[in-house]
């Protein structure tokens, strides 16, 4: 029969092209293969970040809202660090404007018995962070220090990272960010300028932990936790804000965050935030 | 599926009249009023085109997004879409399976609202997207617990699956056309001659054809569930209040199925009154499907009514703000109106024998798609606008382009249906003839100790 003969022709060249496809396959992961361990005897040995202690660093932060003043100088020197948008009063009130660091007024209880409070607010890097579990592209992930960090050239702006967020702290680029001329001269060469359409968070000024382990080499010492010091820390005029090494059970973040005013923000979600809070007086 | 004995009996005298009737729009000119309504809804949808070459330039600051508002109207799209293109599936692959006479007129018309809406639905997260130009590093880059990534193998897989089903149904059909239309431009006799891949009829076409058609039947159902179940989790697995119940996958799949069907009533009433196809789709198939509609209604109901008691009983307090904006908050008179559409017009009308008519049957299926539009918006908005941590004032308005876009897709999917009806047979020609020939041997006592035999 005709057909029956057609048919048989076409299986057998559907045949051979699924025989050759999978062979290409084969060539092609093969020759990775062997690329990558050509690569790997050439590569120099990753460097090692370990401390003097000989253990890994899990950076953290503690904020003591008793010395806290509300004043935003570390709003503000995180926004000139991060080179962040300027906004204005139309971005404010669309819920458009970028600010890694904010100010997040907290007001309790009902009208005559009210009492409020302002707690400094910035991504918690969380130890089990929601963003990079649904992120699709792995734009967001958590470095081998516990950073949570964000690849701005690969997010591709779905916005599922800020969905997940219990603390909704990362930002979206509506559109292009604008700043008036004389800005971008002092722009901070060490942080990119985001662009329309993608998501950023605060970094707790990663750029400043790798200039300080260069600089730590460059004067051939060890480097020491102390070096890596957040923009919003150094700026903070009451020292409320304290930055270091939480596995390291000598330094003072590890013994504040074991203190009993210590506190983290939406604990029970199970997140486990790496930013500590202590309570008020 | 029943064996295809269609080939070796004679033909039915309505066999004759059924291929007539069916093939009779695609051999007519269509009318200028038919032609201007698809020139109005490629303009809506050229518009739509526009709108989003404005959103790629400027950014989604034209939209009304922003945070923590995150997700609006593109996304209720989404689900919308992918939503009512499980109707075919269910239609032609589990009613196939399971043999439901009534089935036979619908199929055709219910697979084409799938591959129809799909494309759009799969363009709605795209058009979301910040950057649509990398939407392939979901495919260079995956990362295997994002539920986004699990959409875009399910969607992928589902539009794939359902396409070649589809065009596998369609091509007797087809041959048909090739066959019988000798007064259509050459174009048409060029499609038909092409796509009908030679199908002659001969016996063993038809075994090949009913095995494959048997094998994906049995996996599109399983894909149909898995879709609307991942396109759930999206929403099930965050931190979000209001999104973050297990009752959600069940709910999405049986909403689905619910808009869907009552997309596939509207697109059939339409086709039966322009086309005249009354003797083919008679009231009692639109009857049955009024009966199935109405249980789909009465399960949706329990599913909303278990959602929301458990939610309520608890009266955890970041969830219980979801419940009040919805229940009386500010989004109380979209939540009634939807709880109205989707519920109690359609218990009252579907329930009352009397009222059952056609025309009755189609405004509340147009408008259990209104209601479940609705519902998608509820579900969505209110969870971005109820953050967990204080958040000052959250509201979020569609812009003109989001409202534009929405408007396009629809317009666009209409157009796809209705040109669609004019090139292929609306309804499914073979599967229309096995029944009539089921139906012819069961009434003949000669045949019946054969019928018999093949019910045992």
């Amino acid at each position: 029969m005709e057909t029956k003969g057609k048919f048989d022709i076409l299986r057998r060249k559907l045949i051979a092209l699924f025989g050759t496809l999978t062979a290409a396959l084969g060539v092609f992961s093969l020759r990775r293969k062997l690329a990558s361990q050509e690569n790997k005897e050439t590569e120099p040995a990753p460097e090692n970040h370990e401390s003097q202690n000989g253990h890994k660093p899990r950076w953290g932060m503690v904020i003591d809202l008793d010395k806290c003043t509300g004043c935003g100088a570390c709003v503000v020197a995180c926004s000139v660090e991060n080179n962040m948008m300027l906004g204005d009063a139309q971005l404010a009130e669309q819920g458009r404007v970028i600010r890694w660091m904010y100010l997040l007024p907290m007001i309790e209880g009902e009208y005559p018995n009210i009492r409020s409070r302002i707690m400094p607010m910035l991504c918690q890097h969380c130890d089990r962070p929601p963003c990079v579990f649904v992120c699709p592209v792995s734009a967001t992930y958590k470095n081998p220090e516990g950073l949570v960090a964000q690849i701005y050239p690969r997010c591709i702006g779905c916005r599922y990272c800020v969905n997940n967020c219990p603390y909704t702290i990362k930002y979206f680029n509506w559109g292009d960010p604008e700043f008036p001329q004389p800005i971008p001269k002092g722009f901070n060469p060490d942080v990119a300028v985001r662009y329309k359409g993608i998501v950023e968070k605060c970094t707790f000024c990663h750029h400043r932990l790798q200039i300080a382990r260069e600089k730590a080499k460059a004067e051939g010492r060890e480097f020491r936790p102390e070096d890596y010091v957040p923009a919003c820390v150094e700026a903070c005029p009451a020292k409320a804000i304290y930055f270091g090494d939480l596995n390291d059970p000598e330094s003072e973040v590890s013994k504040l965050a074991h203190s009993r005013r210590a506190f983290r923000l939406l604990e029970e979600l199970g997140t486990q935030p790496k930013v500590i809070y202590l309570t008020e007086g | 599926m029943q064996k295809h004995s269609v080939v070796n009996e004679e033909r039915l005298p309505e066999e004759e009249e059924l291929e007539k009737d069916i093939l009779r729009p695609l051999e007519q000119p269509a009318s200028k009023k038919f032609w201007l309504t698809c020139g109005f809804l490629a303009a809506v949808f050229l518009f739509a085109l526009i709108a989003w070459t404005n959103q790629l330039i400027n950014g989604l600051k034209v939209t009304g997004l922003n945070a923590p508002v995150f997700w609006g109207v593109y996304i209720v799209n989404f689900v919308f879409f992918i939503g009512i293109s499980h109707a075919g599936t269910l239609i032609s692959s589990i009613l196939r399976i399971a043999n439901v006479e009534w089935r036979r007129p619908f199929t055709r018309m219910a697979e084409a609202v799938t591959v129809f809406s799909l494309p759009f639905g799969a363009l709605c997260p795209i058009v979301d997207m910040g950057r649509p130009d990398r939407v392939f590093n979901v495919i260079k880059h995956p990362h295997l617990t994002s539920p986004i990534l699990w959409d875009v193998i399910c969607i992928s897989t589902y539009l794939t699956t359902s396409c070649i089903y589809f065009y596998l149904s369609l091509i007797p059909d087809i041959a048909l056309c090739r066959d019988r239309l000798k007064n259509v431009s050459p174009f048409k006799k060029w499609l038909y001659r092409t796509l009908s891949l030679g199908w002659t009829g001969t016996e063993k076409q038809w075994k090949i054809l009913d095995t494959v058609l048997t094998v994906m039947s049995v996996m599109l159902f399983v894909i149909v569930v898995s879709v609307h179940t991942n396109v759930s989790f999206v929403f099930a697995v965050t931190y979000k209040p209001g999104w973050h119940t297990t009752i959600l996958p069940p709910f999405f799949v049986l909403g689905a199925i619910f808009s869907g069907i009552a997309t596939v009533i509207v697109v059939m009433a339409a086709i039966r009154k322009y086309y005249g196809l009354d003797r083919w789709v008679t009231d009692y198939h639109f009857d049955r499907i009024a009966a199935f509609l109405l249980a789909l209604t009465c399960f949706w109901f329990y599913a909303m009514f278990v959602e929301h008691l458990l939610t309520i009983y608890l009266g955890e307090p970041a969830e219980m703000s979801i419940i009040l904006a919805r229940f009386f908050g500010r989004f109380s008179l979209m939540f009634w109106v939807m709880f109205s559409l989707c519920f109690i017009v359609p218990l009252i009308v579907l329930s009352v024998k009397k009222w059952r008519t056609i025309p009755n049957l189609v405004i509340v299926s147009i408008l259990i798609n209104i209601g479940m539009w609705l519902e998608r918006y509820v579900i969505i908005v209110p969870s971005g606008i109820n953050t967990l941590l204080p958040w000052g004032t959250a509201k979020y308005i569609p812009s003109w382009v989001e409202i534009a876009i929405t408007a396009g897709w629809f317009s666009g999917f209409i157009l796809l249906l209705m040109l669609f009806s004019r090139f292929f047979p609306s309804i499914t020609v073979w599967e229309v003839k096995e029944g009539l020939h089921q139906a012819a041997q069961k009434t003949q006592p000669v045949l019946v100790s054969s019928t018999a035999k093949e019910n045992a």
